[in-house]
Protein backbone atom coordinates (compact mmCIF):
# COMPACT_ATOMS: atom_id res chain seq x y z
CA UNK A 1 0.00 0.00 0.00
CA UNK A 2 1.20 3.19 -0.85
CA UNK A 3 2.18 5.57 1.88
CA UNK A 4 -0.46 8.28 1.40
CA UNK A 5 -2.90 5.80 1.51
CA UNK A 6 -3.02 4.49 4.91
CA UNK A 7 -5.17 6.16 7.28
CA UNK A 8 -4.40 8.90 9.57
CA UNK A 9 -4.02 7.26 12.54
CA UNK A 10 -2.04 4.37 10.81
CA UNK A 11 0.63 6.94 9.73
CA UNK A 12 0.78 8.57 13.28
CA UNK A 13 1.15 4.96 15.11
CA UNK A 14 4.03 3.92 12.43
CA UNK A 15 5.94 7.42 12.90
CA UNK A 16 5.29 6.78 16.67
CA UNK A 17 6.39 3.09 16.74
CA UNK A 18 9.93 4.73 14.60
CA UNK A 19 8.67 2.80 11.77
CA UNK A 20 8.53 6.23 9.59
CA UNK A 21 9.86 9.39 9.76
CA UNK A 22 8.14 12.80 9.06
CA UNK A 23 11.25 13.33 6.92
CA UNK A 24 10.00 9.88 5.08
CA UNK A 25 6.25 11.42 3.99
CA UNK A 26 8.05 14.60 2.98
CA UNK A 27 11.04 12.70 0.95
CA UNK A 28 7.80 10.64 -0.88
CA UNK A 29 5.76 13.54 -1.52
CA UNK A 30 8.74 14.91 -3.56
CA UNK A 31 9.83 11.49 -4.97
CA UNK A 32 6.22 11.45 -6.31
CA UNK A 33 5.77 14.80 -7.32
CA UNK A 34 9.54 14.35 -9.27
CA UNK A 35 8.12 11.07 -10.83
CA UNK A 36 4.48 12.47 -12.14
CA UNK A 37 4.34 16.27 -12.11
CA UNK A 38 5.42 16.49 -15.65
CA UNK A 39 2.95 14.73 -16.89
CA UNK A 40 0.08 16.05 -14.24
CA UNK A 41 1.33 19.30 -13.74
CA UNK A 42 -0.55 19.99 -10.47
CA UNK A 43 1.99 22.18 -8.99
CA UNK A 44 2.82 25.43 -9.52
CA UNK A 45 5.27 26.41 -6.85
CA UNK A 46 7.41 24.05 -4.62
CA UNK A 47 8.48 24.95 -0.85
CA UNK A 48 10.70 22.24 -0.68
CA UNK A 49 13.54 23.38 1.34
CA UNK A 50 11.42 24.82 4.08
CA UNK A 51 9.31 21.75 3.87
CA UNK A 52 12.71 19.67 4.64
CA UNK A 53 13.80 21.49 7.52
CA UNK A 54 10.36 21.59 8.95
CA UNK A 55 10.34 17.61 8.50
CA UNK A 56 13.50 17.79 10.19
CA UNK A 57 12.25 19.94 13.26
CA UNK A 58 9.45 17.43 13.48
CA UNK A 59 11.11 14.74 13.63
CA UNK A 60 13.10 15.89 16.40
CA UNK A 61 9.79 16.56 18.83
CA UNK A 62 8.97 13.47 17.49
CA UNK A 63 12.02 11.77 19.72
CA UNK A 64 11.20 14.54 22.32
CA UNK A 65 7.94 13.26 22.76
CA UNK A 66 5.23 15.72 24.47
CA UNK A 67 1.82 16.98 22.12
CA UNK A 68 1.05 16.81 18.69
CA UNK A 69 -1.28 18.71 15.60
CA UNK A 70 -3.78 16.97 14.79
CA UNK A 71 -1.93 16.32 11.43
CA UNK A 72 1.08 16.27 12.41
CA UNK A 73 3.87 15.21 10.19
CA UNK A 74 1.71 15.20 6.79
CA UNK A 75 2.28 16.73 3.55
CA UNK A 76 0.09 19.19 2.57
CA UNK A 77 -0.66 21.12 -1.02
CA UNK A 78 -2.07 24.36 -0.49
CA UNK A 79 -4.11 26.36 -3.89
CA UNK A 80 -2.31 28.66 -5.23
CA UNK A 81 -5.30 31.59 -4.08
CA UNK A 82 -4.65 31.08 -0.15
CA UNK A 83 -1.75 33.37 0.52
CA UNK A 84 1.41 31.58 2.15
CA UNK A 85 4.05 33.90 3.79
CA UNK A 86 7.20 34.08 1.62
CA UNK A 87 6.17 31.68 -0.68
CA UNK A 88 5.03 32.65 -4.15
CA UNK A 89 1.21 33.49 -4.31
CA UNK A 90 0.15 33.68 -8.11
CA UNK A 91 -3.68 32.78 -8.27
CA UNK A 92 -2.11 31.02 -11.82
CA UNK A 93 -2.52 34.63 -13.21
CA UNK A 94 0.61 36.49 -14.54
CA UNK A 95 -0.88 39.48 -12.61
CA UNK A 96 0.89 37.81 -9.61
CA UNK A 97 3.69 36.26 -11.11
CA UNK A 98 5.67 38.26 -8.62
CA UNK A 99 3.36 38.36 -5.58
CA UNK A 100 5.82 37.22 -1.91
CA UNK A 101 2.76 37.65 0.26
CA UNK A 102 3.25 39.13 3.84
CA UNK A 103 1.45 37.40 6.07
CA UNK A 104 -0.40 33.52 6.13
CA UNK A 105 -4.11 32.69 5.44
CA UNK A 106 -5.69 32.36 8.82
CA UNK A 107 -6.26 28.38 7.09
CA UNK A 108 -2.15 28.27 6.35
CA UNK A 109 -1.69 29.06 10.06
CA UNK A 110 -3.78 26.64 11.17
CA UNK A 111 -2.59 24.30 9.60
CA UNK A 112 0.89 25.14 11.08
CA UNK A 113 -0.82 25.03 14.14
CA UNK A 114 -2.03 21.61 13.16
CA UNK A 115 1.80 20.82 12.43
CA UNK A 116 1.30 19.26 8.81
CA UNK A 117 3.72 20.66 6.28
CA UNK A 118 2.77 22.45 3.39
CA UNK A 119 4.80 20.58 0.02
CA UNK A 120 3.77 23.70 -2.85
CA UNK A 121 1.14 25.37 -4.10
CA UNK A 122 -1.59 24.14 -6.71
CA UNK A 123 -2.72 25.17 -9.89
CA UNK A 124 -6.07 26.29 -10.47
CA UNK A 125 -7.87 28.52 -12.96
CA UNK A 126 -6.84 31.82 -12.68
CA UNK A 127 -8.16 33.54 -9.51
CA UNK A 128 -10.59 30.57 -9.72
CA UNK A 129 -12.41 31.34 -12.80
CA UNK A 130 -13.11 28.43 -14.40
CA UNK A 131 -13.90 24.30 -14.09
CA UNK A 132 -11.39 23.18 -15.85
CA UNK A 133 -7.75 24.27 -15.25
CA UNK A 134 -7.57 25.48 -18.24
CA UNK A 135 -7.88 28.87 -17.23
CA UNK A 136 -4.39 28.45 -15.46
CA UNK A 137 -1.78 31.29 -16.98
CA UNK A 138 0.79 29.27 -16.73
CA UNK A 139 0.04 25.71 -17.83
CA UNK A 140 -3.16 23.19 -17.53
CA UNK A 141 -3.49 20.83 -14.72
CA UNK A 142 -3.78 17.36 -16.48
CA UNK A 143 -6.37 14.45 -15.15
CA UNK A 144 -4.53 11.47 -13.93
CA UNK A 145 -6.80 9.23 -14.60
CA UNK A 146 -5.65 10.36 -18.23
CA UNK A 147 -3.70 13.20 -19.54
CA UNK A 148 -5.56 13.79 -22.10
CA UNK A 149 -8.70 15.15 -19.85
CA UNK A 150 -9.10 17.65 -17.59
CA UNK A 151 -9.13 17.99 -13.60
CA UNK A 152 -11.76 19.82 -13.24
CA UNK A 153 -11.57 22.90 -11.66
CA UNK A 154 -10.97 25.48 -10.33
CA UNK A 155 -9.15 23.29 -7.72
CA UNK A 156 -8.07 21.19 -10.13
CA UNK A 157 -4.26 21.07 -9.17
CA UNK A 158 -5.72 20.27 -5.42
CA UNK A 159 -7.84 17.73 -6.78
CA UNK A 160 -5.15 15.93 -9.33
CA UNK A 161 -2.20 16.14 -6.71
CA UNK A 162 -3.95 14.11 -3.72
CA UNK A 163 -4.89 11.56 -6.95
CA UNK A 164 -1.67 11.44 -8.18
CA UNK A 165 -0.73 10.65 -4.44
CA UNK A 166 2.00 13.87 -4.60
CA UNK A 167 0.33 14.71 -1.31
CA UNK A 168 -1.76 13.35 1.40
CA UNK A 169 -4.35 16.37 1.35
CA UNK A 170 -4.59 19.63 0.20
CA UNK A 171 -6.54 22.98 0.60
CA UNK A 172 -8.82 24.16 -2.85
CA UNK A 173 -11.28 26.85 -2.64
CA UNK A 174 -15.12 26.36 -4.01
CA UNK A 175 -17.13 29.66 -5.14
CA UNK A 176 -19.69 27.49 -7.50
CA UNK A 177 -18.04 24.10 -7.39
CA UNK A 178 -14.30 24.70 -7.51
CA UNK A 179 -13.51 22.14 -4.90
CA UNK A 180 -16.33 19.51 -5.23
CA UNK A 181 -16.18 19.17 -9.50
CA UNK A 182 -12.56 18.33 -9.61
CA UNK A 183 -12.79 16.06 -6.55
CA UNK A 184 -15.40 14.11 -8.67
CA UNK A 185 -13.43 13.95 -11.90
CA UNK A 186 -10.37 13.10 -10.42
CA UNK A 187 -11.78 10.79 -8.33
CA UNK A 188 -11.29 11.76 -4.91
CA UNK A 189 -13.17 13.59 -1.67
CA UNK A 190 -14.07 17.30 -1.71
CA UNK A 191 -15.95 19.41 0.68
CA UNK A 192 -17.34 22.48 0.79
CA UNK A 193 -17.89 23.54 3.92
CA UNK A 194 -21.13 25.98 5.05
CA UNK A 195 -20.21 29.80 3.93
CA UNK A 196 -18.85 31.19 7.18
CA UNK A 197 -17.67 28.21 8.77
CA UNK A 198 -13.56 28.06 7.41
CA UNK A 199 -11.87 31.73 7.77
CA UNK A 200 -12.06 33.64 4.34
CA UNK A 201 -8.89 35.92 5.80
CA UNK A 202 -6.01 35.61 3.27
CA UNK A 203 -8.57 33.97 0.29
CA UNK A 204 -7.55 35.84 -2.49
CA UNK A 205 -11.18 36.96 -3.24
CA UNK A 206 -13.34 36.24 -6.67
CA UNK A 207 -16.84 36.22 -5.15
CA UNK A 208 -17.07 37.08 -1.71
CA UNK A 209 -20.29 35.83 -0.84
CA UNK A 210 -19.56 32.53 -2.13
CA UNK A 211 -16.19 31.59 -1.51
CA UNK A 212 -15.49 29.05 0.79
CA UNK A 213 -11.89 27.31 1.61
CA UNK A 214 -12.37 22.84 2.32
CA UNK A 215 -10.39 19.62 2.05
CA UNK A 216 -9.32 17.32 -0.49
CA UNK A 217 -8.47 13.83 0.51
CA UNK A 218 -8.45 10.71 -0.45
CA UNK A 219 -11.29 9.47 2.49
CA UNK A 220 -13.98 10.43 4.18
CA UNK A 221 -12.34 11.06 7.16
CA UNK A 222 -9.43 12.61 6.37
CA UNK A 223 -11.51 15.14 5.22
CA UNK A 224 -13.34 15.28 8.82
CA UNK A 225 -9.44 15.79 10.18
CA UNK A 226 -9.01 18.16 8.18
CA UNK A 227 -12.52 20.10 8.68
CA UNK A 228 -11.19 19.88 12.30
CA UNK A 229 -8.60 21.38 11.89
CA UNK A 230 -9.48 24.22 9.47
CA UNK A 231 -12.94 25.61 10.88
CA UNK A 232 -13.28 28.27 13.02
CA UNK A 233 -14.64 31.57 14.17
CA UNK A 234 -11.99 34.03 13.08
CA UNK A 235 -12.47 38.19 13.94
CA UNK A 236 -10.59 38.67 11.05
CA UNK A 237 -13.15 37.58 8.63
CA UNK A 238 -16.05 39.78 8.86
CA UNK A 239 -18.76 37.01 7.49
CA UNK A 240 -16.80 34.78 9.89
CA UNK A 241 -19.42 32.44 11.82
CA UNK A 242 -19.50 32.37 15.53
CA UNK A 243 -20.60 29.03 15.61
CA UNK A 244 -19.49 25.95 18.14
CA UNK A 245 -17.26 23.51 16.24
CA UNK A 246 -18.24 19.85 16.76
CA UNK A 247 -16.22 16.77 16.91
CA UNK A 248 -16.12 15.77 13.25
CA UNK A 249 -14.51 12.32 13.23
CA UNK A 250 -16.88 11.25 16.23
CA UNK A 251 -19.69 11.61 13.46
CA UNK A 252 -18.28 8.78 11.57
CA UNK A 253 -20.48 6.35 13.11
CA UNK A 254 -21.16 3.56 10.17
CA UNK A 255 -25.36 4.24 11.04
CA UNK A 256 -27.48 6.33 8.90
CA UNK A 257 -30.56 3.66 9.91
CA UNK A 258 -33.78 6.13 9.49
CA UNK A 259 -31.84 9.16 7.71
CA UNK A 260 -34.39 10.45 5.10
CA UNK A 261 -33.06 11.17 2.01
CA UNK A 262 -34.24 13.74 -0.46
CA UNK A 263 -33.14 13.40 -4.24
CA UNK A 264 -34.14 16.33 -6.33
CA UNK A 265 -35.18 15.06 -10.37
CA UNK A 266 -34.00 18.66 -11.31
CA UNK A 267 -30.37 16.80 -10.49
CA UNK A 268 -31.01 13.80 -12.47
CA UNK A 269 -32.79 15.41 -15.59
CA UNK A 270 -31.98 16.72 -19.01
CA UNK A 271 -28.46 16.85 -19.43
CA UNK A 272 -27.09 14.46 -17.13
CA UNK A 273 -25.00 11.42 -18.57
CA UNK A 274 -26.73 8.48 -18.05
CA UNK A 275 -23.47 6.37 -16.91
CA UNK A 276 -23.61 9.10 -13.84
CA UNK A 277 -27.34 8.77 -13.74
CA UNK A 278 -26.70 4.55 -13.28
CA UNK A 279 -24.09 5.47 -10.73
CA UNK A 280 -26.01 8.00 -8.12
CA UNK A 281 -29.12 5.40 -8.34
CA UNK A 282 -26.75 2.52 -7.08
CA UNK A 283 -25.55 4.69 -4.66
CA UNK A 284 -29.25 5.36 -3.24
CA UNK A 285 -29.56 1.60 -3.39
CA UNK A 286 -26.35 1.63 -0.89
CA UNK A 287 -28.18 4.03 1.09
CA UNK A 288 -31.50 2.21 0.86
CA UNK A 289 -29.05 -1.24 2.01
CA UNK A 290 -27.85 0.63 5.11
CA UNK A 291 -31.55 1.11 6.66
CA UNK A 292 -31.67 5.05 4.97
CA UNK A 293 -34.64 5.92 2.87
CA UNK A 294 -35.15 8.21 0.18
CA UNK A 295 -38.04 10.04 -2.32
CA UNK A 296 -37.99 12.08 -5.04
CA UNK A 297 -38.07 15.94 -4.12
CA UNK A 298 -38.10 18.66 -6.09
CA UNK A 299 -35.65 21.96 -6.57
CA UNK A 300 -37.72 23.96 -8.56
CA UNK A 301 -35.79 26.71 -9.40
CA UNK A 302 -32.37 25.05 -10.02
CA UNK A 303 -33.15 25.70 -13.50
CA UNK A 304 -32.52 29.42 -12.64
CA UNK A 305 -29.32 29.04 -10.92
CA UNK A 306 -26.57 29.37 -13.39
CA UNK A 307 -27.95 32.76 -14.86
CA UNK A 308 -28.22 34.01 -11.14
CA UNK A 309 -24.25 32.82 -10.44
CA UNK A 310 -23.02 34.54 -13.63
CA UNK A 311 -24.15 37.32 -12.47
CA UNK A 312 -23.64 37.17 -8.60
CA UNK A 313 -20.18 35.99 -8.94
CA UNK A 314 -19.03 38.28 -12.10
CA UNK A 315 -20.19 41.16 -10.51
CA UNK A 316 -18.43 40.47 -7.14
CA UNK A 317 -15.46 39.36 -9.12
CA UNK A 318 -15.67 43.21 -11.05
CA UNK A 319 -15.76 44.77 -7.57
CA UNK A 320 -13.13 42.10 -5.70
CA UNK A 321 -10.49 42.22 -8.95
CA UNK A 322 -10.29 46.12 -9.12
CA UNK A 323 -7.77 46.01 -6.21
CA UNK A 324 -5.22 44.34 -8.98
CA UNK A 325 -4.31 47.79 -10.56
CA UNK A 326 -0.34 47.48 -10.41
CA UNK A 327 0.06 50.29 -7.78
CA UNK A 328 0.70 48.53 -4.78
CA UNK A 329 1.84 44.41 -5.83
CA UNK A 330 1.59 42.66 -8.90
CA UNK A 331 3.38 43.36 -12.54
CA UNK A 332 2.97 46.83 -12.79
CA UNK A 333 3.13 47.43 -17.09
CA UNK A 334 6.03 49.24 -18.78
CA UNK A 335 5.83 53.33 -19.92
CA UNK A 336 2.27 54.21 -18.96
CA UNK A 337 0.97 57.87 -19.99
CA UNK A 338 -0.33 58.53 -16.90
CA UNK A 339 -2.21 56.59 -13.47
CA UNK A 340 -5.19 55.83 -15.47
CA UNK A 341 -2.96 54.03 -18.13
CA UNK A 342 -1.04 52.52 -15.34
CA UNK A 343 -4.21 50.68 -14.31
CA UNK A 344 -5.68 50.03 -17.94
CA UNK A 345 -2.30 48.76 -19.32
CA UNK A 346 -1.35 46.53 -16.22
CA UNK A 347 -4.84 45.07 -15.54
CA UNK A 348 -5.04 44.28 -19.61
CA UNK A 349 -1.54 42.44 -19.54
CA UNK A 350 -2.28 40.93 -16.38
CA UNK A 351 -5.37 39.16 -16.75
CA UNK A 352 -6.01 35.95 -18.98
CA UNK A 353 -9.58 36.19 -21.28
CA UNK A 354 -11.93 34.37 -18.90
CA UNK A 355 -11.27 36.81 -15.94
CA UNK A 356 -11.25 39.72 -18.16
CA UNK A 357 -14.73 38.57 -19.46
CA UNK A 358 -16.43 38.01 -16.09
CA UNK A 359 -14.72 41.53 -15.33
CA UNK A 360 -17.02 42.72 -18.27
CA UNK A 361 -20.03 40.73 -17.36
CA UNK A 362 -19.68 42.02 -13.82
CA UNK A 363 -19.01 45.75 -14.68
CA UNK A 364 -22.12 45.43 -16.91
CA UNK A 365 -24.14 43.91 -14.75
CA UNK A 366 -23.34 46.70 -11.62
CA UNK A 367 -23.21 49.91 -14.04
CA UNK A 368 -25.74 52.14 -13.73
CA UNK A 369 -29.02 51.66 -15.49
CA UNK A 370 -28.85 47.76 -15.51
CA UNK A 371 -28.30 47.52 -11.43
CA UNK A 372 -31.91 46.35 -11.13
CA UNK A 373 -32.65 44.51 -14.20
CA UNK A 374 -29.15 41.98 -13.47
CA UNK A 375 -27.70 42.26 -9.98
CA UNK A 376 -30.74 42.59 -7.50
CA UNK A 377 -32.85 40.55 -9.90
CA UNK A 378 -30.45 38.04 -9.09
CA UNK A 379 -30.23 38.42 -5.90
CA UNK A 380 -34.06 38.14 -5.04
CA UNK A 381 -33.66 34.75 -7.65
CA UNK A 382 -31.18 33.66 -4.81
CA UNK A 383 -33.42 34.31 -1.86
CA UNK A 384 -35.75 31.74 -4.20
CA UNK A 385 -33.15 29.01 -4.46
CA UNK A 386 -32.79 28.95 -1.60
CA UNK A 387 -35.74 28.39 0.03
CA UNK A 388 -36.02 25.50 -2.18
CA UNK A 389 -33.36 23.65 0.04
CA UNK A 390 -34.91 25.33 2.79
CA UNK A 391 -38.59 23.34 2.23
CA UNK A 392 -36.80 20.14 1.02
CA UNK A 393 -34.61 20.44 4.72
CA UNK A 394 -38.19 20.85 6.59
CA UNK A 395 -38.69 16.88 5.56
CA UNK A 396 -34.92 15.12 4.69
CA UNK A 397 -31.86 15.18 6.76
CA UNK A 398 -29.70 15.65 3.69
CA UNK A 399 -30.03 15.81 0.07
CA UNK A 400 -28.04 13.47 -2.81
CA UNK A 401 -27.39 13.81 -6.19
CA UNK A 402 -24.70 13.79 -9.02
CA UNK A 403 -21.74 16.50 -8.31
CA UNK A 404 -21.18 17.01 -11.89
CA UNK A 405 -23.57 16.03 -15.25
CA UNK A 406 -21.01 14.22 -16.58
CA UNK A 407 -17.20 12.54 -16.02
CA UNK A 408 -13.91 14.76 -17.04
CA UNK A 409 -14.25 15.77 -20.49
CA UNK A 410 -10.95 16.06 -22.85
CA UNK A 411 -8.81 18.95 -22.83
CA UNK A 412 -9.55 21.56 -25.31
CA UNK A 413 -12.74 20.22 -25.95
CA UNK A 414 -15.01 22.98 -24.29
CA UNK A 415 -12.48 25.59 -25.01
CA UNK A 416 -14.33 28.79 -26.80
CA UNK A 417 -17.69 28.07 -25.61
CA UNK A 418 -17.66 29.80 -22.25
CA UNK A 419 -22.01 29.37 -21.71
CA UNK A 420 -21.47 25.33 -22.43
CA UNK A 421 -18.46 25.32 -19.68
CA UNK A 422 -20.75 27.17 -16.99
CA UNK A 423 -23.57 24.56 -17.45
CA UNK A 424 -21.22 21.56 -16.41
CA UNK A 425 -22.12 23.43 -12.76
CA UNK A 426 -25.78 22.76 -12.79
CA UNK A 427 -25.52 20.52 -9.76
CA UNK A 428 -23.01 22.68 -7.53
CA UNK A 429 -24.19 26.37 -8.25
CA UNK A 430 -27.52 26.27 -6.28
CA UNK A 431 -25.80 24.90 -3.13
CA UNK A 432 -22.96 27.19 -2.88
CA UNK A 433 -26.08 30.05 -3.82
CA UNK A 434 -27.68 28.57 -0.55
CA UNK A 435 -24.50 28.38 1.05
CA UNK A 436 -24.72 24.86 2.94
CA UNK A 437 -22.20 22.01 3.06
CA UNK A 438 -21.61 19.51 0.60
CA UNK A 439 -19.34 16.83 -0.14
CA UNK A 440 -18.12 14.77 -3.28
CA UNK A 441 -17.45 11.13 -2.78
CA UNK A 442 -16.91 8.69 -5.66
CA UNK A 443 -19.22 6.58 -6.38
CA UNK A 444 -18.29 4.51 -9.57
CA UNK A 445 -16.52 5.17 -12.71
CA UNK A 446 -17.82 5.59 -16.94
CA UNK A 447 -15.13 4.38 -19.29
CA UNK A 448 -12.56 4.64 -16.74
CA UNK A 449 -13.31 7.78 -15.60
CA UNK A 450 -14.42 8.57 -11.67
CA UNK A 451 -18.27 9.67 -11.42
CA UNK A 452 -18.45 11.64 -7.93
CA UNK A 453 -21.89 11.44 -5.82
CA UNK A 454 -22.73 14.93 -3.64
CA UNK A 455 -24.45 14.34 -0.26
CA UNK A 456 -25.84 18.06 0.74
CA UNK A 457 -26.68 18.99 4.28
CA UNK A 458 -27.96 21.85 6.28
CA UNK A 459 -26.32 24.92 7.15
CA UNK A 460 -23.73 24.01 10.12
CA UNK A 461 -24.42 20.22 9.44
CA UNK A 462 -21.03 19.31 8.36
CA UNK A 463 -21.34 16.17 11.07
CA UNK A 464 -24.71 14.60 8.89
CA UNK A 465 -22.98 14.78 5.75
CA UNK A 466 -20.11 13.40 6.59
CA UNK A 467 -21.28 10.69 8.27
CA UNK A 468 -23.60 9.54 5.61
CA UNK A 469 -20.34 10.09 3.68
CA UNK A 470 -18.13 7.60 6.01
CA UNK A 471 -20.93 5.37 5.74
CA UNK A 472 -21.11 5.23 1.93
CA UNK A 473 -17.46 4.54 1.30
CA UNK A 474 -18.13 1.80 3.79
CA UNK A 475 -19.87 0.09 1.77
CA UNK A 476 -18.10 0.40 -1.46
CA UNK A 477 -14.71 0.38 -2.87
CA UNK A 478 -14.50 3.13 -5.08
CA UNK A 479 -12.57 5.75 -3.29
CA UNK A 480 -9.77 3.17 -3.39
CA UNK A 481 -9.45 3.02 -6.76
CA UNK A 482 -6.31 5.00 -8.06
CA UNK A 483 -5.36 5.90 -11.53
CA UNK A 484 -2.31 4.13 -13.16
CA UNK A 485 0.50 6.84 -13.28
CA UNK A 486 4.27 6.65 -14.25
CA UNK B 1 -31.57 44.16 -24.96
CA UNK B 2 -28.54 44.12 -26.98
CA UNK B 3 -24.86 44.91 -26.66
CA UNK B 4 -22.87 46.91 -29.08
CA UNK B 5 -19.37 47.49 -29.59
CA UNK B 6 -19.81 50.80 -28.49
CA UNK B 7 -21.22 49.44 -25.04
CA UNK B 8 -18.42 46.97 -24.53
CA UNK B 9 -16.11 50.04 -25.23
CA UNK B 10 -18.08 52.21 -22.17
CA UNK B 11 -17.82 49.01 -19.97
CA UNK B 12 -14.36 48.58 -20.23
CA UNK B 13 -13.28 51.86 -20.13
CA UNK B 14 -15.31 51.47 -16.65
CA UNK B 15 -13.37 48.36 -15.86
CA UNK B 16 -10.09 49.90 -16.60
CA UNK B 17 -9.34 47.25 -19.22
CA UNK B 18 -7.52 48.05 -22.69
CA UNK B 19 -9.60 45.83 -25.22
CA UNK B 20 -7.94 45.19 -28.88
CA UNK B 21 -10.62 45.10 -32.11
CA UNK B 22 -10.36 41.33 -31.47
CA UNK B 23 -11.38 40.94 -27.86
CA UNK B 24 -14.20 43.66 -28.15
CA UNK B 25 -15.95 41.88 -30.94
CA UNK B 26 -15.26 38.65 -29.49
CA UNK B 27 -16.61 39.66 -25.92
CA UNK B 28 -19.61 41.73 -27.67
CA UNK B 29 -20.52 38.11 -29.09
CA UNK B 30 -20.26 36.06 -25.45
CA UNK B 31 -21.63 38.81 -23.55
CA UNK B 32 -24.98 38.94 -25.69
CA UNK B 33 -24.83 35.41 -25.23
CA UNK B 34 -24.53 34.78 -21.38
CA UNK B 35 -26.86 37.75 -20.79
CA UNK B 36 -29.50 36.36 -23.26
CA UNK B 37 -29.32 33.06 -21.41
CA UNK B 38 -29.84 35.23 -18.25
CA UNK B 39 -33.00 36.84 -19.16
CA UNK B 40 -34.89 33.43 -18.37
CA UNK B 41 -34.69 35.47 -15.18
CA UNK B 42 -37.38 37.67 -16.23
CA UNK B 43 -40.18 34.98 -16.36
CA UNK B 44 -39.93 34.83 -12.53
CA UNK B 45 -42.21 37.18 -10.79
CA UNK B 46 -40.00 38.45 -7.34
CA UNK B 47 -42.07 41.39 -6.22
CA UNK B 48 -42.46 40.24 -3.02
CA UNK B 49 -38.61 38.69 -2.68
CA UNK B 50 -36.09 39.95 -0.27
CA UNK B 51 -32.58 39.79 -2.08
CA UNK B 52 -30.00 37.59 -0.53
CA UNK B 53 -26.65 39.54 -0.63
CA UNK B 54 -25.11 36.26 1.64
CA UNK B 55 -26.52 33.23 3.52
CA UNK B 56 -25.83 34.59 7.31
CA UNK B 57 -27.94 36.69 9.39
CA UNK B 58 -24.91 39.15 10.22
CA UNK B 59 -24.51 42.64 9.28
CA UNK B 60 -22.26 45.54 10.37
CA UNK B 61 -19.41 43.33 12.56
CA UNK B 62 -17.52 46.12 14.54
CA UNK B 63 -14.28 45.49 16.25
CA UNK B 64 -13.24 48.05 19.24
CA UNK B 65 -11.40 50.84 17.91
CA UNK B 66 -8.25 49.97 19.79
CA UNK B 67 -4.52 51.30 18.42
CA UNK B 68 -2.67 48.11 17.21
CA UNK B 69 0.72 47.80 15.76
CA UNK B 70 0.86 48.15 12.28
CA UNK B 71 3.15 46.02 9.62
CA UNK B 72 6.33 47.35 9.34
CA UNK B 73 6.90 49.62 6.57
CA UNK B 74 9.40 47.10 4.79
CA UNK B 75 6.77 44.72 4.95
CA UNK B 76 4.08 46.82 3.17
CA UNK B 77 6.85 47.74 0.24
CA UNK B 78 7.99 44.34 -0.09
CA UNK B 79 5.80 43.90 -3.25
CA UNK B 80 5.54 47.64 -4.63
CA UNK B 81 6.72 47.89 -8.41
CA UNK B 82 8.22 51.39 -7.48
CA UNK B 83 9.07 53.37 -3.96
CA UNK B 84 10.69 56.01 -2.79
CA UNK B 85 11.38 57.21 0.47
CA UNK B 86 8.95 54.44 2.53
CA UNK B 87 6.21 55.21 -0.04
CA UNK B 88 4.82 53.71 -3.05
CA UNK B 89 5.41 56.03 -6.46
CA UNK B 90 3.11 56.29 -9.48
CA UNK B 91 3.08 58.59 -12.56
CA UNK B 92 2.17 62.21 -11.98
CA UNK B 93 -1.72 62.37 -10.82
CA UNK B 94 -2.34 65.81 -11.60
CA UNK B 95 -0.68 67.38 -15.01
Amino acid sequence: MALFDLRLQDVHSKLNNKELTVSDLVDASYRRIADTDQAVKAFLTLNEENARRQADDLDKQLQEGGERGLLFGLPAGVKDNIVTEGLLTTCASQFLSNYNPIYDATTVSKLKSAQSITIGKLNMDEFAMGGSNENSSYYPTRNPWNTEYVPGGSSGGSAASVAAGQVYFSLGSDTGGSIRQPAAYCGIVGLKPTYGLVSRFGLVAFASSLDQIGPLTKNVEDSAYVLQAIAGYDEKDSTSANVNIPDYTSALTGDVKGLRIGVPKEYLGEGIDPKVKEAVMQSLKTFESMGATWEEVSLPHTEYAIATYYLLASSEASSNLARFDGVRYGVRADNPDNLIDLYRKSRSQGFGPEVKRRIMLGTYALSSGYYDAYYLKAQKVRTLIKQDFDNVFNQYDIIIGPTAPTTAFKIGEQVGDPLTMYLNDICTIPVSLAGIPAISVPCGTADGMPIGLQIIGKAFDESTVLRAAHAFEQQTEFHKLRPQLG
Amino acid sequence: MSITIKDVEHVANLARLELTNEEKEQFTGQLNAILKYAEKLDSLNTDNVEPTSHVLPITNVMREDVTRESLPIEKVLLNAPDEEDGQIKVPAVLE
